[in-house]
């Protein structure tokens, strides 16, 4: 932040997968506790829950996959690729 | 002032994870990542194929735990290197950790490194520590709900262990039910039925295993001329 030339962070928003280890709820907990006495203090964490999305590659379309069955459900075939849904990533971050 | 990041949280690990990979490469060394629930099996399933593949196969072992060393004690008494991690609490191991162990180890006299993580059926899935696939067991007595309730586990895993199917008679879990939800989420799982109490099924596995070890240096060779 310092080498930006921001003082203070408003927000970090995040991407999860919904098929991550990630408990929403217990990143907040912990975020907010862990940001008390630095720069970071008071800054909101914004999450943005992605649901699982399969591409077939043979019937060339994307799909929502749906309790975790990863089949294609327009030709049923297994070879998909999990194209969203497994992410992790910090997106975009608000500063002052 | 809005900044966009898009970097994925987990990218450290993988990079130092990416640098395990191409020092066990350069060894022609299989690695294996082995992940289940606290009891499930991995240092008995260890421990046999020990037994059975040390003939063959040059096999060292790293003992993830948050804490105690009787894991690593149980795999050097089968007289194979075993180094101990213990997390002091972390609940998976991660790339950084097993590199740490790399002066104890002499890779060229390996042809196998299993790394047997923390006991966990959720965390695991997410760290790679450099490994060429995922081993997962599960046992019969958990219940056959699990792949449903962790998919993740089933969807990174190469081969899942059904292990404890001596205790079918006794316990309410469908083997049927484990392989349908399992595959549903990872159609090319390879799936064991084992016993590594009384041994069944686990001759399957060790040839499995070899097969793997054996295509190891070709599969380098591969991806070098990639």
């Amino acid at each position: 932040m310092t080498k930006h030339g921001a003082t203070a962070l408003r927000s970090v928003r995040l991407s999860i997968g919904e098929m991550s280890a990630i408990v929403p709820e217990s990143l907040s907990f912990c975020f907010d506790i862990i940001v008390q006495g630095t720069p970071l203090e008071g800054a909101k964490l914004l999450m943005d829950r992605i649901p699982l999305k399969g591409y077939c590659p043979q019937c060339d379309e994307t799909f929502d996959i749906k309790d975790f069955v990863f089949v294609c459900p327009t030709c049923g075939s297994t070879t998909i690729e999990t194209i969203e849904g497994q992410e992790l990533c910090i997106v975009e971050m608000e500063v002052e | 002032m809005k900044v966009s990041v898009v970097r994925n949280i987990l990218e450290a690990n993988e990079r130092i994870a990416e640098q395990n990979r191409a020092l066990f490469q350069q060894h022609h060394l299989l690695v294996i990542n082995l992940m289940s629930s606290p009891g499930a099996g991995k240092t008995t399933l260890l421990e046999r194929t020990i037994d059975a593949l040390k003939k063959d196969l040059r096999i060292g072992v790293i003992e993830g735990d948050i804490q105690s060393t009787s894991d690593a004690e149980r795999i050097a008494r089968k007289g194979v290197p075993a180094v101990q991690i213990n997390t002091g609490g972390a609940c998976h191991l991660d790339g950084n950790m097993i590199r740490e162990t790399f002066p104890e180890f002499d890779f060229s006299r390996l042809d196998l490194l299993v790394v047997e993580n923390v006991g966990n059926l959720v965390c695991p899935a997410e760290f790679k520590v450099g490994e060429d696939f995922k081993v997962m067991i599960l046992s019969v007595a958990e219940g056959d709900d699990k792949p449903s309730k962790y998919p993740l586990m089933f969807h990174e895993s190469k081969v899942l262990l059904i292990n404890k199917i001596d205790l079918l008679p006794y316990v309410d879990c469908s083997v049927e039910k484990i392989m349908k939800d399992s595959l549903n989420i990872n159609p090319d799982l390879a799936i064991f039925q084992v016993s590594c109490k009384t041994g069944e099924g686990l001759a399957e596995w060790y040839r499995w295993l070899q097969e793997r070890v054996r295509e190891k240096p070709r599969a380098s060779e591969n991806e070098s001329q990639r």
